[in-house]
C-alpha cells in the first residue's frame, strides 16, 4: 500500500553532521519521514545508522544541519524533548526491568500515584486500549522476564504508544526474533501505519526491507547515497547500493576433501549453569576439510556444546577428543594450544576486550607464547606486527592499531576476532553464531574466509541460527533439537525445508507457553 | 612505527585524565576555604601556613615526603588489586602486620649479627611475606569460594588491628612487648636493620622513600610490559573474555592479591625500618584507608600515585605549622582531603563548575573506584 507521494512530512533531518573525535558518523544527510510511512533505513554496520536515529531522537546533538518535526525546526537537548514531540524509539537492545510487571514498565518515568501510592489501573486500562488498537497482545499483569523475546518488543512498542508516540523508530527490530516472529512483527508494524503512525525500520536485512518498507534510504559511510524503491529494487541492487560494489551473494565453494577425523564426540552430555541438562547423548565427528554446521533455534543446547568442545564448560558425561588428545576435562588454554580456535558467540563477553586495543586483542589467547612474549615479558613488536596484518588482511576499518576494540563497528569487532582466530595455527575452528548482528559486506568476507580455511584442510564446526548461512557454507548439516543431534546428513542430500521443519519441531513447544 | 611513537608519546603527554582530579583539588581548596571563613578565620592566612608547613624549608620538604612514604605503598597496594577489579580495602590491616613481622624479625638475635645491606632487606622480606599472607587471604578466599574481598578484608583489618595490639601490649605472658618500657610498644629493632636516613627530619625522610618510588615505577613495568600485569588487567576488565583466552582467573585474583598485600607489608615494613624503630599499638592508624583515597585520586595510575601519595602526606605534615601559627584544627586538613575525595568520585561535579565534557577516553579501561564495588 503505497503511500501518496504528497502525505506531509512529519519527520526531517536536513543536511545532519555529526562527528565523533577522528570518525565523520554521518556527514551531509538528508532524512524524510512522510506520515503514515514505513521507511526503511539500510546500510551496514559503521555505516551511521544508530547516530543519525540518535540524532532525530535527542541523545546527540548534530554538528551541523537542522532536525524539523511537522515542518518546525526543533532543538533536543534530550530524548525526553523528543518524546515531547512525538518521536518514540525502540532499541535494539530492550530498556525493560525484567522483575517488574509489563504495566509497571510501561509506566516506568510515567506513573500517576495517589497519596504516594503508585497507581497502576488507569496504565493497565491504557495497555490494554493500545493492545486491542494496535494488535500488541501483551497482558499488562506478565512479569517481563516470563516473556519471550518476542513479547518484550511488543512491550516496547506499547511503551513508545503509551507515551502518545507519532512517529516510531525501530532499531534492527528482527535481529533478535526468530522467523515466525518476524512475520508476526511486520504484521504489527503493518498495522501501526494503516492507523496512522510514521515509522522509520533500521536494518541490514535485505529481505526483510523488501517485505516491508515503502521507501527506502541507504546509507554508506555517513553518507545517504541513494534511495530506492521496493516495488521495483531487489536485494542484489540494494546490497551493491549498501556494499558500494557488487556483492556476491552466494559462497563461492568447491566440493570438500575431507579428511582424518579432527574432532570427534561421543556420548556427550553437559549441564548449564542452572544444573539442567541441555546437550543429551550426542555423537559427532568433524573431519579435516570440512564444515559440519549445526542448525537449531537457539537454545537447544548450542552454547553449551560449543562451550564444551572449547573447553570453557566440563562435560557431565561422554568424550571430547581433537586428534586424538582427550580434551574432555581440559581447560580453555590446553583446548587453544591444542590448534583450537574459537569464535565464541558472545563477542564483547567473550571475545575481546572492549577497552584493550586492537593490539592487545589479537594476542588475547596467545600473549604468553612465543614471539609475543619472551620469559614472562610481553613483545611489543611482534604484536604490534600481527595487529597491522590482521588489520590489512581481514580488512579491519579503524584508525590505527591502537583504538580500543570497543571503539570500531561490531563487523569490525568480529573481524578482529575472526582474524586472530584464522591466523593462529588451527586444526580445528569452532565457529559459533559468526555473523549476527553483521553487515552483508562483513558477512560475506567472514564466510569466504571460512571456506578459505577449510580449504586448507581445517576442520570447522560452525554453529548458527541462521539457516542461510549454514545451508551456504556446510558441508555436512545437524540440527540441535533439545539437546540431541537430530538429522545428519550431507549437504547435498538434504533440503531447506527438511532442516526447517526439524528446527521448527522445537519452536513449536515454544510457542505453545 | 614512527606514527606508532607518535601516537604513544601523545598518549603519555596526555593530561586530559589528570584534568579532573586537579580540578578536584582546586575545588577542594575553594571549599574548604568556604569552611574556613565560616568559623571565622582567614583562609588565605591559613593556606599559606599549610603551604609553608608542607615545602616551607628544607627540613619541611623533607618532612613532608617522609609523611609521604608509607602512603606510596599502601595506595600502590589499592591500585593494584583494582587494576585485577579487585577491592583491596584491606591496606590497613596488611600494612600493620607487615609493620609487625619487621619489628618481630628486627629484633631477633640473628639479625642483631648481620650487616645493613643483609639485615634491612631481610627485615622488609618479613614485611613484604607478612602483608602477603594477609592480603593473599582474601584473595584465595574470594578464588575458591566466591566471599567478596571486600568484607573479607574488612574484617581481616579488624582481626589485625586487635590482634596486634594484643601482640604488642600483652604483658602476660610477654609476646611482642618491650618489658622494659613504660608503655606498650616492641623493642628497638637492630641499628643494622634500619633503613638509612636522608634527612634527620620530623617524620625523617629515608631510604624508604626511594624504594616506594622505585615500586611505583616496578608496578607500572609489570601492568603494562609483562604477561603477567597483561592478565591483572584483562581479569580486571572483562573476567568472561580472560577466561575465554584461557587465563586462570582465579590463581591471577590470588596472586594480585598476595602482591598487593605484600606491597602494604612492605610500606609497613620500611616505616618500622625507617623511622621509629619499633612498633607500637595505633602508629599506623589510616595509613590503609587513606591510600584508597589516594588510589582514587591517581585513578589507579601507579606513576600518578607518587605526586598523588606526596600531596596527602604533605598536607598532614603541614597541617601541623597551620595549626600553630593559625590555630586552626588539623581537621580542617582533614576536611579538604575529604572534599578532594568527594570531588574526585563524584566527578559530575567537577566537570559541571569546569564544563568539561565527558572524553571517550575516560569510559576506556576506567578507575571508577567510587562507582561501585565492581563486576563479580
Amino acid at each position: 500500500m503505497p503511500v501518496a507521494p504528497d502525505a506531509p512530512v512529519v519527520l526531517e533531518g536536513r543536511g545532519i553532521t555529526k562527528t565523533f573525535p577522528g570518525v565523520i558518523a554521518n556527514q551531509d544527510v538528508d532524512l524524510t519521514l512522510r506520515a503514515g510511512e514505513i521507511h526503511c533505513l539500510l546500510g551496514e554496520n559503521g555505516a551511521g545508522k544508530s547516530t543519525l536515529m540518535n540524532v532525530l531522537y535527542g541523545l546527540y546533538q548534530p554538528d551541523g544541519g537542522e532536525v524539523l518535526v511537522h515542518g518546525e525546526p526543533v532543538r533536543f537537548g534530550s530524548s525526553a524533548d523528543a518524546i515531547a514531540h512525538g518521536i518514540g524509539m525502540v532499541h535494539q537492545h530492550f530498556q525493560l526491568i525484567p522483575t517488574f510487571t509489563v504495566a509497571e514498565n510501561v509506566a516506568l518515568g510515567n506513573e500517576t500515584s495517589r497519596r504516594g501510592v503508585l497507581d497502576l489501573d488507569g496504565t493497565r486500562e491504557r495497555i490494554r486500549d493500545i493492545s486491542s488498537r494496535y494488535g500488541l497482545h501483551v497482558d499488562p499483569d506478565a512479569v517481563v522476564g516470563e516473556l519471550s523475546v518476542g513479547v518484550q518488543q511488543r512491550i516496547e512498542l506499547v511503551k513508545a504508544l503509551y507515551r502518545d508516540a507519532e512517529i516510531l523508530i525501530l532499531d534492527e527490530p528482527t535481529a533478535v526474533l526468530t522467523p515466525g516472529e518476524v512475520d508476526e512483527f511486520f504484521r504489527v508494524v503493518r498495522g501501526l501505519v494503516d492507523k496512522g503512525k510514521s515509522i522509520i525500520f533500521i536494518t541490514h536485512k535485505l529481505r526483510e526491507v523488501l517485505a516491508v518498507a515503502d521507501r527506502i534510504t541507504v546509507l554508506r559511510g555517513g553518507r545517504a547515497v541513494g534511495s530506492a524503491d521496493p516495488t521495483t529494487a531487489t536485494e542484489q541492487d540494494l546490497a551493491n547500493l549498501m556494499v558500494g560494489r557488487d556483492v556476491v551473494f552466494t559462497v563461492d565453494k568447491g566440493p570438500a576433501s575431507p579428511g582424518a577425523a579432527v574432532l570427534v564426540i561421543e556420548g556427550l552430555e553437559v549441564t548449564d549453569g542452572r544444573g539442567v541438562t541441555t546437550v543429551t547423548d550426542l555423537d559427532l565427528t568433524v573431519r579435516a576439510g570440512e564444515i559440519l554446521g549445526i542448525a537449531g533455534v537457539e537454545g537447544n543446547g548450542q552454547r553449551e556444546l560449543v562451550e564444551a568442545v572449547t573447553g570453557m564448560r566440563t562435560a557431565s558425561a561422554g568424550t571430547i577428543t581433537v586428534l586424538g588428545t582427550d580434551i574432555t576435562r581440559a581447560n580453555p588454554r590446553t583446548v587453544a594450544d591444542l590448534g583450537v580456535g574459537h569464535v565464541p558467540e558472545d563477542r564483547n563477553r567473550h571475545g575481546v576486550v572492549g577497552a584493550f586495543s586492537i593490539a592487545d586483542n589479537v594476542v588475547l589467547n596467545q600473549y604468553h607464547k612465543a614471539p609475543f612474549s619472551q620469559r614472562a615479558l610481553r613483545r611489543e613488536g611482534p604484536t604490534r606486527e600481527l595487529a597491522r596484518t590482521i588489520v590489512r588482511d581481514f580488512d579491519v576499518r579503524t584508525p590505527g592499531i591502537d583504538a580500543p576494540v570497543q571503539t570500531l563497528s561490531g563487523g569490525n569487532q568480529q573481524k578482529v576476532i575472526v582474524g586472530r582466530e584464522m591466523t593462529r595455527d588451527v586444526k580445528l575452528l569452532v565457529v559459533a553464531q559468526p555473523t549476527r548482528g553483521l553487515d552483508v559486506g562483513s558477512i560475506e568476507f567472514i564466510h569466504r574466509r571460512i571456506v578459505e580455511l577449510r580449504d586448507r584442510g581445517v576442520a570447522v564446526l560452525l554453529v548458527s541460527a541462521e539457516l542461510d548461512e549454514i545451508l551456504s557454507l556446510s558441508d555436512r548439516v545437524g540440527v540441535l533439537y533439545r539437546g540431541r543431534l537430530v538429522g545428519e546428513h550431507d549437504r547435498a542430500d538434504t533440503t531447506r525445508e527438511e532442516i526447517g521443519l526439524l528446527m521448527a519441531s522445537g519452536s513449536r513447544a515454544e510457542v505453545a507457553t | 612505527m614512527r606514527r606508532d611513537l607518535g601516537a604513544q608519546l601523545r598518549r603519555s603527554l596526555d593530561l586530559q585524565p589528570l584534568l579532573v582530579p586537579l580540578l578536584a583539588i582546586v575545588l577542594a581548596f575553594v571549599s574548604g576555604a568556604i569552611a574556613i571563613l565560616a568559623i571565622g578565620s582567614d583562609p588565605i592566612e591559613a593556606y599559606a601556613a599549610l603551604v609553608r608547613g608542607m615545602v616551607g624549608s628544607t627540613d619541611r620538604i623533607a618532612a613532608s615526603l617522609g609523611r609521604s612514604t608509607p602512603f606510596i605503598g599502601a595506595a600502590l597496594a589499592v591500585a593494584f588489586a583494582f587494576r585485577a577489579g579487585l577491592f583491596n580495602i584491606g591496606a590497613e590491616g596488611q600494612l600493620l602486620v607487615g609493620a609487625t613481622a619487621a619489628a618481630w624479625v628486627g629484633t631477633w638475635a640473628t639479625v642483631r649479627g648481620l650487616p645493613g645491606v643483609v639485615a634491612v632487606p631481610v627485615l622488609l622480606l618479613a614485611g613484604i611475606v607478612a602483608g602477603g599472607i594477609w592480603g593473599g587471604i582474601p584473595g584465595a578466599l574470594k578464588a575458591r569460594t566466591g566471599a567478596h574481598e571486600v568484607i573479607v578484608t574488612i574484617m581481616l583489618n579488624a582481626i589485625a588491628l586487635l590482634y596486634v595490639r594484643w601482640l604488642v601490649s600483652s604483658q602476660d605472658p610477654v609476646i611482642l612487648r618491650d618489658p622494659g618500657a613504660t608503655v606498650p610498644r616492641t623493642a628497638t629493632i637492630d641499628d643494622a636493620a634500619r633503613l638509612p636516613g636522608i634527612v634527620d627530619s620530623q617524620p625523617p625522610l629515608h631510604w624508604g622513600f626511594l624504594v616506594m618510588v622505585a615500586l611505583a615505577i616496578l608496578v607500572r613495568f609489570v601492568l603494562q610490559r609483562t604477561t603477567f600485569g597483561f592478565e591483572v588487567r584483562t581479569v580486571g576488565t572483562n573476567t568472561d573474555a580472560a577466561r575465554y583466552a584461557g587465563m586462570a582467573v582465579g590463581r591471577t585474583i590470588l596472586v594480585t592479591m598476595a602482591v598487593s598485600g605484600a606491597f602494604a607489608g612492605l610500606a609497613g615494613a620500611g616505616e618500622i625500618s625507617g623511622t621509629a624503630g619499633f612498633l607500637s599499638p595505633g602508629v599506623f592508624v589510616s595509613i590503609g584507608f587513606d591510600s584508597i583515597a589516594i588510589a582514587l585520586l591517581a585513578r589507579a595510575n601507579p606513576l600518578a600515585i607518587v605526586p598523588a601519595a606526596i600531596l596527602w602526606g604533605s598536607m598532614l605534615s603541614g597541617a601541623g605549622l597551620m595549626q600553630q601559627e593559625v590555630g586552626l584544627s588539623i581537621d580542617v586538613v582533614r576536611i579538604v582531603q575529604a572534599l578532594v575525595l568527594l570531588f574526585v568520585a563524584a566527578d559530575v561535579i567537577v566537570r559541571t563548575v569546569f564544563r568539561l565534557r565527558k572524553t571517550r577516553d575516560d569510559a576506556l579501561e576506567t578507575t571508577d573506584l567510587a562507582s561501585g564495588w565492581g563486576g563479580q
